[in-house]
């Protein structure tokens, strides 16, 4: 039988309802084998009370019948989330200590929905990285593992990935700003979507890059991200870019009817020096689609090559702005101080003593991008080359494509430490097939589609139109099902 | 154009109110340049008669009276602070 922290969420939410088992139960599975697997690293700050109390609460709202879907789910929230009164540091040492006094509205929402928080994930510092080296805590492992080697997860979102793989929680939030959710469920096996712009508040998620952060749920399955993702979503007047639309039924979209869509397949992700496995898995899946009834057409996206260099352009510029709040002064870190030293000394030394390496890279760079006598040379004309990628996918959709496969990452998991000797650009590299959607707001998914000649899990991305989520779902849940992917990792830890 | 040197690392890190020891710079220089050549690339794109990209869908932001939405809750606001005293935040003094 299969063990309670193994099921789907969409398994384990139609037991509850027919009473086969309590949420209680699921919880007590889902906390036993968080404690089993410290070696992880996915878990950084356990909330047992807190979900044993709203387990039991949950089974209290089942008994009285219609539940919403998530209704006694245990999940994961990522690190980057304001929890009420439970640590919430974005995996740095700045904010050691913090413990907001207010909730997120994603993880509220989730929480009025009846779902359980086991405890918040780790992730990379202030999101800021692709393997989860990055964090305060240390590193995430993943639960892949094909040599003596200890893998990355991915990141940013890394905690979040570990955790949904290794059947620690049955769904956890993540975010993704250039393809933190999308590139770890790569990297695991798992799910992940990035949902468009303005779909999920914002509001109490620690601000990274603001005109592209996006919360999305990573869970194992597409009808369970199709599930988390609804209770999710939705208009949020605290967040001011938070989109005023109706939210459809992304379950109920789950048809298995493309028949007749038309799926681009754009020319410039096939990148030079790209594996060729990854290339094959993408030949496998445009195949697996033109067989249930789409239609494959080949496409243009010409800026495509310029969106890592206007990603980390603007995304550090906005960070420098958004981590400017880290002084000191507020909440968190606060360096001791010398005889004689002012307010000045105060900021510089909490922040160098606060962020780690890459905050602080990132920092710097965009502080530079933004200074006077550089900003139109770097930051503006980066701001020009995202319309000109927006504009590449507006002509694609106005074209009559409805979606488009591509890889997620240009490889699979690789061993942790493996890239400190790499200058920062190559870990960037990560990002290649993701940025793009982030810098044009797209919704975007990442599935698991097979496994490489190692054994490691390789997933495929499908970019949909805006506010497209329940189309993007019904496409994905398709080649998720002719894809046929069941492997697992063998357990290890 | 964009080679970093030791008193443009230095500057920089100064704006951004991050120390960083002396003997740091130079790899931080050289951390920089790295990035920023990877950046040049941007130059190739004609970029002519293209607006700047403000806003991810095209909206317009809201708008809402000016007024007091929430408060009135200082022990709250303080409860994180490294320093408070008295209901206010305490910093190093700023004026001699």
């Amino acid at each position: 039988m299969t063990a309670l922290n193994e099921l789907t969420i969409s398994e384990a939410r139609d037991a509850l309802r027919k009473g086969e088992v309590t949420s209680v139960a699921l919880t007590e599975a889902c906390l036993g084998a968080i404690d089993a697997a410290g070696a992880l690293n996915a878990f950084v700050h356990k909330t047992p009370e807190i979900a044993m109390e709203r387990a039991k609460a949950a089974d209290a709202r089942l008994q009285e019948g219609a539940p919403p879907a998530m209704c006694g789910i245990p999940v994961g929230i990522k690190d980057l989330f304001c929890t009420e009164g439970v640590p919430s540091q974005a995996a740095s040492r700045i904010l050691n200590g913090f413990r907001p006094e207010y909730e997120s509205t994603v993880s509220a929402q989730l929480r009025e929905a009846g779902a359980v928080m086991l405890g918040k994930l780790n992730m990379d510092e202030f999101a800021m990285g692709s393997s989860n080296e990055t964090a305060c805590y240390g590193a995430v492992v993943n639960p892949w593992k094909i040599d003596d080697r200890k893998l990355t997860p991915g990141g940013s979102s890394g905690g979040s990935a570990a955790a949904v793989a290794a059947n620690l929680c049955l769904g956890a939030t993540g975010t993704d700003t250039g393809g933190s959710i999308r590139q770890p469920a790569a990297f695991t096996g798992t799910v992940g979507v990035k949902p468009t712009y303005g779909r999920c508040s914002r509001w109490g998620i620690i601000a990274f890059a603001s005109s592209l952060d996006q919360a999305g749920p990573m869970t194992r399955t597409v009808q369970d991200a199709a599930i988390m993702l609804q209770a999710m979503c939705g208009h949020d007047a605290k967040d001011s870019t938070s989109a005023e639309l109706s939210v459809p039924d992304f379950e109920a979209a789950l048809t298995g009817d493309i028949r007749g869509k038309r799926i681009g397949i754009p020319r410039e992700y096939r990148m030079d020096g790209m594996p060729e496995e990854i290339e094959t898995l993408w030949s496998q899946g445009a195949e697996m689609l033109r067989d249930a009834g789409a239609d494959i057409v080949d496409i243009t996206l010409p800026h495509t090559k310029y969106a890592l260099p206007a990603y980390y352009v603007i995304a550090p510029a906005e960070a420098s702005s958004n981590l400017a709040r880290y002084d000191g002064v507020r909440y968190g870190h606060r360096a001791k101080l010398s005889q004689g030293d002012g307010i000045t000394e105060m900021y510089e030394k909490t922040r160098a003593e606060g962020f780690g390496p890459e905050v602080q890279r990132r920092v710097m760079i965009g502080t530079y991008v933004l200074s006077a006598g550089f900003y139109d040379a770097y930051y503006n004309r980066a701001r020009r080359v995202r319309a000109l990628i927006k504009r590449d996918f507006e002509q694609v959709f106005g074209d009559g494509i409805d979606a488009i496969l591509t890889p997620a990452t240009p490889s699979s998991a690789f061993g942790l430490g493996e890239m400190a000797d790499a200058d920062p650009v190559q870990m960037y590299l990560n990002d290649v097939f993701t940025v793009p959607v982030n810098l044009a707001g797209l919704p975007g998914i990442a599935l698991p589609a097979g496994l490489d000649r190692k054994g490691l899990p390789l997933g495929l991305q499908l970019i949909g139109q805006p506010w497209g989520e329940a189309e993007l779902l019904k496409v994905a849940h398709v080649l998720e099902r002719a894809a046929g992917f069941v492997a697992k990792p063998e357990r290890w830890w | 154009m964009s080679v970093i040197d030791l008193e443009t690392a230095r500057r920089v890190a100064k704006l951004a109110r991050i120390r960083v020891p002396e003997e740091n710079l130079p790899a931080l220089a050289d951390e920089l340049s790295q990035i920023l050549t990877f950046m040049e690339q941007l130059n190739e794109v004609d970029v002519e008669g293209v607006e700047p990209m403000t806003s991810v869908t095209p909206m317009r932001l809201k708008r809402r009276a000016d007024v007091v939405t929430e408060g009135g809750m200082p022990a709250r606001i303080l409860s994180n602070a490294p320093d408070a005293r008295e209901g206010f935040f305490a910093v190093p003094k700023v004026v001699e």
